[in-house]
């Protein structure tokens, strides 16, 4: 996947033309910035907590290898086993290896953005084993043959209409469209058979505890509890950013999480998983392993990139992005969308191959405002913006076109001649004030744009005509 | 009357070349509070847009040349709030490598202001209201909201010439300009605007006043046919108080 300046805007463009989907948008990210702004302003103190949480993760990514060795230690006394992935591919394999072991035919998964983006599903197609996605949201997304749209809506962008179709398809009947609860009835009915037959369950994970080696999963649904308790072997799946050093941190993470990303006070399950099922246990995996996912992390650590691994995937800065709003998830091309995913995604996966994200910003600075560890996205697209010039990633003929408008403006008398000149060349564009250029030479279709004025402010100075008459 | 106060007028350069009647509309505004306006002709552009575009070292030469401009005057005001941001925040940033410079630039920042920020805290300008005043609504435009947390003194100066406010939904929600955003990414920039219209026109009221001439350039150009008038808070501000 790329996503150049031209595939951004021709996705964005599909989005923006679609009248369902612009509307399906509005109404979830009015939701969700609601019930988060409702949420924060429960805590006595949202402001300093998440001064505090932004404090928490910085220190924690100061130390993260010696954090996650502590996590190593300690989930390998509670008897899960480890694995460190450092990209991936290693991860897809060391998932396999485990599915190829057991024997497994079908893998339930829940919702997890590591898996998406190592791109497991497919990995495992290749070798043989069936992954059913369980999150309501995945599981629709992955019948219609699509990708997410959404780091926690991941079907954001489909209709209720939509979804009958898929499920009437799936159960071989038609279903109506206005009967939520027989669609939610239905889905439930194809995902318990799939729960009840799985050889093996995947989850991501929200948060790994370093001093009892848990992993913590954040869901919803329940989905996640049967990917986690029903199979005979659990893997986990989580980026070595996710780690937190004792549960201290973890309960400020955890008051953040849900109320930034649903505007929950705790999501309807939040799940600790440490090791596999005691022999006294009456569920529970035979066999647990926690993949730790570094895929680019690591070179990040030390740089003026680190703050964006402070990142717990909330999705609050995907709500209240109004580039994100308009132009849905798709058009970033990436399994991380929005301003994090505008971020992320270059520094995961190459600045060149996603040369439009760091510009798929307004620089508005909204997602800073709502973000729980407070990271100044908008600076860090500056710098990948400054990284791709001076890399040469930005095309020549741009660069020379900014370079010599900055010279011109470095010179006052030249830029004096300049706009003289310009004002004299669009003279036969020019009607009412407003430029009127021929098509490909027009940079803002649909949008006018002003000419220069008759007199520039300067001349009119120069000419007295702002003379103080007090 | 006679100013014993003076003022630096950094008119930024849309403003120059595009919006004049903004600049003039500045110039009276703070005459009207008691100062004597100086208009430096050495100078052109802050620089922001190339710092916005990750030209860096075009971006610290235009600030340095800005520094040199108007270092000497006792205060120095723009029409623009992103504009201001630039000089009061991002300068001193960008400068950071220089100690001399660093140092010039945070001395320019800490008296360099956003036109209503000034007329409120420094001129402590209280506006009368000659003219019948327009119903309106304001647009937060992001540096200036976001960054120098200027909502109040805006609107306070607009109610105090006689003005309404209606608020929108989310008067905070980008116009979708961004620099050149809005020509790299003209579709999504288009469909931006469209939402703040949609929500400006909500309001009821018949115009929308920014405080930026960016955003202002960015919301005229789809307004034709809308039935809100796009204009600027100088110019809104000087009529009502002519």
């Amino acid at each position: 996947m790329t996503t150049t300046f031209a595939q951004f805007r021709q996705r964005a463009n599909v989005a923006i033309k679609d009248i369902r989907l612009q509307k399906a948008l509005d109404t979830a990210t009015d939701n969700f910035i609601r019930a988060r702004n409702r949420a924060l302003a429960e805590l006595p103190n949202a402001d300093s907590l998440r001064d505090h949480f932004k404090a928490i993760r910085s220190a924690t990514l100061g130390q993260l290898a010696h954090h996650l060795e502590t996590f190593e230690r300690n989930a390998v006394s509670a008897g899960a086993q480890v694995h460190w992935a450092g990209d991936g591919t290693e991860a897809c394999e060391i998932v396999v290896e485990i599915a190829r072991r057991h024997g497994v035919k079908l893998a339930t998964k829940g919702k997890s953005m590591a898996t998406e983006e190592i791109h497991l599903n497919e990995a495992l197609a290749e070798a043989g084993v069936e992954a059913v996605e369980t999150d309501l949201g995945d599981f629709l997304v992955q019948l219609a043959g699509e990708t997410p749209s959404h780091i926690i809506a991941p079907a954001i962008h489909k209709t209720r209409e939509q979804v009958a179709a898929l499920l009437s398809r799936e159960a071989g009947r038609p279903l109506s469209a206005d009967d939520l609860s027989a669609l939610t009835a239905e889905a439930r009915r194809i995902l318990r058979e799939r729960f009840l037959t799985a050889g093996m369950g995947i989850s991501g994970g929200n948060i790994a505890v370093a001093e009892t080696g848990s992993v913590v999963l954040v869901t919803n649904e329940g989905n996640g509890r049967f990917v986690t308790s029903v199979p005979p072997v659990h893997v986990a799946i989580i980026g070595i950013e996710k780690v937190a050093p004792t549960w201290d941190e973890a309960a400020v993470w955890l008051s953040l999480l849900a109320r930034s990303t649903a505007g929950q006070p705790l999501s309807i399950y939040t799940s600790i998983l440490t090791g596999p099922a005691r022999a006294d246990d009456p569920d529970g995996p035979e066999e647990v392993h926690v993949v730790l996912l570094d895929n680019g992390r690591s070179q990040l650590v030390g740089t003026k990139y680190e703050e964006v691994l402070q990142c717990i995937r909330c999705g609050a800065c995907l709500n209240v992005c109004p580039v994100y709003r308009e132009a849905g998830g798709h058009a970033y091309g990436s399994p991380y969308c929005g301003p994090i995913g505008a971020v992320l995604t270059p520094l995961l996966f190459g600045l060149e191959d996603y040369e439009a994200l760091p510009h798929a910003s307004s620089l508005c600075g909204a997602c800073k405002d709502v973000c729980p560890a407070r990271i100044d996205l908008p600076r860090m697209l500056l710098e990948l913006r400054t990284d791709e010039v001076t890399e040469g990633v930005l095309p020549w003929r741009e660069r020379k076109t900014e370079e010599g408008a900055a010279f011109v403006l470095r010179h006052q008398k030249l830029m004096r001649f300049v706009s003289a000149a310009v004002r004299l060349a669009q003279r036969p564009f020019v009607r009412d004030d407003v430029l009127n250029l021929p098509g490909p030479l027009n940079p803002t279709p649909g949008r006018q744009l002003p000419g220069l004025a008759k007199h520039s402010f300067r001349e009119m100075w120069k000419a007295g005509e702002l003379e103080d008459k007090g | 009357m006679t100013a014993s106060k003076r003022v630096a007028l950094c008119v930024t350069c849309l403003v120059d070349q595009v919006l004049p009647e903004v600049g003039v509309a500045t110039v009276k505004l703070l005459r009207r509070a008691g100062y004597a306006v100086d208009f430096p002709e050495a100078q052109t552009c802050c620089g922001q847009p190339f710092f916005n575009s990750g030209f860096r070292p075009e971006a610290i030469d235009l600030a340095k040349r800005t520094v040199e401009i108007f270092e000497g005057y006792e205060a120095v005001v723009l029409p623009s709030g992103s504009c201001t941001t630039m000089i009061r925040v991002e300068y001193p940033h960008l400068l950071e490598a220089w100690p001399q410079w660093h140092r010039r630039a945070e001395k320019l920042a800490a008296k360099t202001y956003e036109l209503s920020q000034f007329l409120t805290h420094q001129a402590q300008w209280k506006p009368k209201a000659v003219s019948p005043a327009p119903e309106l609504t304001y647009h937060d435009s992001c540096h200036m909201c976001r960054t120098l947390q200027l909502q109040e003194e805006p609107r306070q100066l607009l109610e105090g010439a006689g003005c309404r406010v209606n608020e929108m939904t989310e008067s905070n929600r980008c116009c979708g300009f961004g620099g050149l955003f809005s020509i790299r990414m003209p579709e999504v920039s288009n469909a931006m605007t469209a939402e703040k219209l949609r929500q400006a026109v909500d309001t009821g009221a018949d115009m929308l006043v920014t405080a930026d001439p960016g955003c202002l350039m960015q919301m005229r150009g789809l307004a034709s046919g809308s039935s809100v008038r796009v204009e600027h808070l100088a110019t809104v501000l000087e009529e009502a108080t002519r």
